[in-house]
């Protein structure tokens, strides 16, 4: 197909109509409403569901109800919304059932604003509902790429039985970029052996996530646990920039991560050998990989558009065997590529040391900036 | 010599599982009639019910039907999610008066104003039962529970919600009314409605909903016979029964 001008928001709408999506169900909030209009006009056209809830509680107990039968179904929202969202995300987890959710994150905490933000990676990658549980999350740079993600997260979220949460903050929702959409596939329905569609020449089934029985709790605690390291060995996804011969790495995502790479790339400009790291998949986050540019790294940078929540994860890795420099804009603020550019410089002047908490310096310089 | 008559048997809609209600409540009769009349219409096998958070939880257990357990008052956006995928299914939530009217009040509301396609059966016994009988927004005025222990006073703790009224308001509501299931004559009643909110529901005709002054003897610290005596002479001045809403269409039906 050829590219076309797509807006992020309605590219991962009709993205997710192009993977079979059946059923969709959400509730307007800025910066994701297009996704909800857009399907309000696309699915009743195609012959699909779609329903404005009530409320993201309505909206995510309709997914739930959905996902249950075994058909394609999601939601979106912004990060207020996901919020609520949390109880049926855990629902659904428990259940273990199929379903996608696309948070376009906004600034927070509470109304906060409307502005790109990629302050809920704790909500998603750490949980956020209740109880102990695994989820997949993606996080594309660019509107090609959340269109390319919005397939992987159905056929992942199948695959495993799994929630699979595609998170993104504004400005991807927001920008228009050429773009190439995979084509209409036909809807086959897969007949699941799980799924409660009707017990039609079949013994009945039930989904539930209810174990009275600690013991029956726990076993399903350690099929998850079980089925999680299955996706951390096979579908950890990142992009790799100048990293060859990189002596520092710098570590972002989503647009912190396209915006660093702008950065990267006048840094290699002036001689710099530094590289990027993208992860695609935050969750699995890739460690394995991370691990191995340690090795090879004198310092590195995490850049996010939050107060450093992939950063633990980062630290995880590299448990101070180099210094991590952490340098983020919360609150919706988008980073410029110089300032990270200046980080970058900071990372070359060989005077940093190992520090717990690398906030600290980042808080210190940010405070005294303003 | 008199030969025996079968005159009781289990429906064929119920699996083999002994209940976990407590002698003398109501949900066991509730349950029965919903299999009575799932079988009857002969859509067992295109069933799948929405078993709420409260006493019947485990509903699940009891019906021979798909069964799905939705969070706490979230039985009706369950219910709208099966139901827009699969509309040739039969999908009815069954929910007590904590789940479906105090914090789930808004999806049932919702669900009724779009007028799906869904049966609901409410199942008002005034309490909370399964967290020990607590107040519900239900419960009578002066009524003591575990969380009025001195009575429900309305001035602080408000008046009882009368859902059936409510949502009969609403235009897609088709079928809303109000039944009993204190004695054998409300019980047949009961179950005439239940038919008729299920064949709504195949007909395509809206939203339908069954209320059922239930009774819960033992948060109510009451025998069986007396709790069903309860409902009669208090329960039932307080949320009267009857039709609230029969769409033409629905009238046309026979039953
Ligand atoms: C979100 C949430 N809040 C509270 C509870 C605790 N809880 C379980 S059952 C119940 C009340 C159920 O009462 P009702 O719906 O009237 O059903 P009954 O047991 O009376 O049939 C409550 C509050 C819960 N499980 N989930
Ligand atoms: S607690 Fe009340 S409502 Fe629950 S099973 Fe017992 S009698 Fe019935
Ligand atoms: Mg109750």
């Amino acid at each position: 197909m050829p590219k076309e001008l797509w807006k992020g928001n309605e590219a991962i709408a009709e993205a997710a109509v192009r993977a079979g999506l059946e059923a969709y169900f959400g509730y307007p909030i800025t910066p994701q409403t297009e996704i909800l209009e857009f399907l309000s006009r696309r699915m009743p056209e195609l012959g699909r569901s779609f329903v404005q809830a009530e409320s993201e509680l309505g909206a995510i107990n309709m997914v739930y109800g959905a996902a249950c039968t075994g058909v394609r179904v999601m939601s979106s929202s912004s990060s207020p919304g996901v919020s609520l969202m949390m109880e049926g995300l855990s629902y659904i987890a428990g259940t273990e059932i199929p379903a996608v959710l696309v948070n376009v994150m906004r600034g927070g905490p509470g109304l906060g604003n409307i502005a790109p933000a990629q302050s809920d990676y704790n909500q998603a990658v750490r949980g956020g509902g209740h109880g102990d549980y695994p989820r997949i999350v993606l996080a594309p740079a660019s509107v090609q790429e959340a269109i390319d993600l919005m397939g992987l997260s159905f056929d992942l979220a199948e695959k495993y039985r799994m929630i699979t949460m595609v998170i993104l903050d504004g400005s991807v929702g927001q920008m228009m970029e050429p773009a190439e959409m995979p084509a209409l596939k036909e809807i086959h329905r897969k007949g699941f052996d799980w799924a409660t569609d009707g017990a039609m020449n079949r013994e009945r089934r039930i989904l539930s996530s209810i174990y009275l029985n600690p013991y029956d709790e726990e076993k399903t605690n350690l099929r998850l646990l079980k089925r999680w390291k299955d996706v951390q060995a096979s579908e950890v996804r990142y992009k790799e920039y100048f990293l060859e011969d990189a002596k520092y790495i710098v570590i972002g995502f989503g647009t912190a991560g396209r915006v660093a790479l702008s950065a990267v790339r006048e840094a290699r400009a002036q001689g710099i050998k530094v590289g990027l790291l993208r992860p695609i998949t935050v969750s699995p986050f890739p460690h394995e990989v991370l691990d191995q540019l340690t090795g090879q790294a004198e310092a590195i940078l995490v850049t996010e558009m939050n107060m450093g929540q992939m950063l633990d994860d980062v630290l995880l890795t590299v448990r101070g065997r180099v210094p991590v420099e952490f340098y983020g804009r919360p609150g919706g603020v988008v980073p410029f590529h110089d300032e990270i550019l200046n980080e970058i410089h900071r990372l070359t002047s060989g005077t940093l040391a190992v520090r717990t908490d690398p906030r600290e310096s980042w808080l210190t310089r940010m405070t005294a900036a303003s | 010599m008199a030969t025996e008559n079968l005159v009781y048997e289990r429906p064929e809609a119920f699996t083999e599982m002994p209940t976990h209600y407590c002698p003398g409540c109501t949900h066991g009769v509730a349950h029965r009639l919903v299999a009575e009349v799932l079988e009857e219409m002969g859509v067992v096998n295109k069933t799948i019910g929405v078993a709420p958070v409260g006493c019947a939880v485990f509903a699940y257990n009891y019906f021979d039907t798909d069964f799905v357990e939705a969070p706490h008052g979230r039985a009706p956006a369950m219910a709208t999610g099966i139901k827009r995928v699969l509309p040739d299914r039969v999908v009815f939530t069954y929910q007590g008066d904590g789940d479906l009217a105090s914090i789930g009040m808004g999806e049932i509301v919702h669900a009724a104003a779009r007028g799906e396609n869904i049966t609901v059966i409410f199942i008002n016994n005034a309490n909370y039962g399964m967290t020990g009988g607590q107040m519900a927004p239900t419960t009578l005025p002066g009524m003591k529970t575990t969380s009025s222990p001195n009575g429900r006073d309305v001035e602080t703790q408000g008046y009882p919600i009368k859902m059936s009224e409510m949502l009969s308001t609403l235009e897609g509501t088709g079928y809303c009314v109000r039944r009993s299931l204190h004695d054998p004559k409300n019980i047949r009643l009961a179950k005439k409605a239940i038919r008729t909110a299920f064949e709504t529901q195949v007909r395509g005709l809206g939203f339908a909903m069954v209320e059922l002054l239930s009774t819960c003897p033992t948060n109510w610290g009451m025998t069986p016979v007396n709790s069903l005596k309860f409902v009669e002479e208090h329960m039932i001045p307080a949320f009267p029964l009857g039709d609230y809403k029969i769409s033409d269409a629905i009238k046309q039906i026979k039953i």
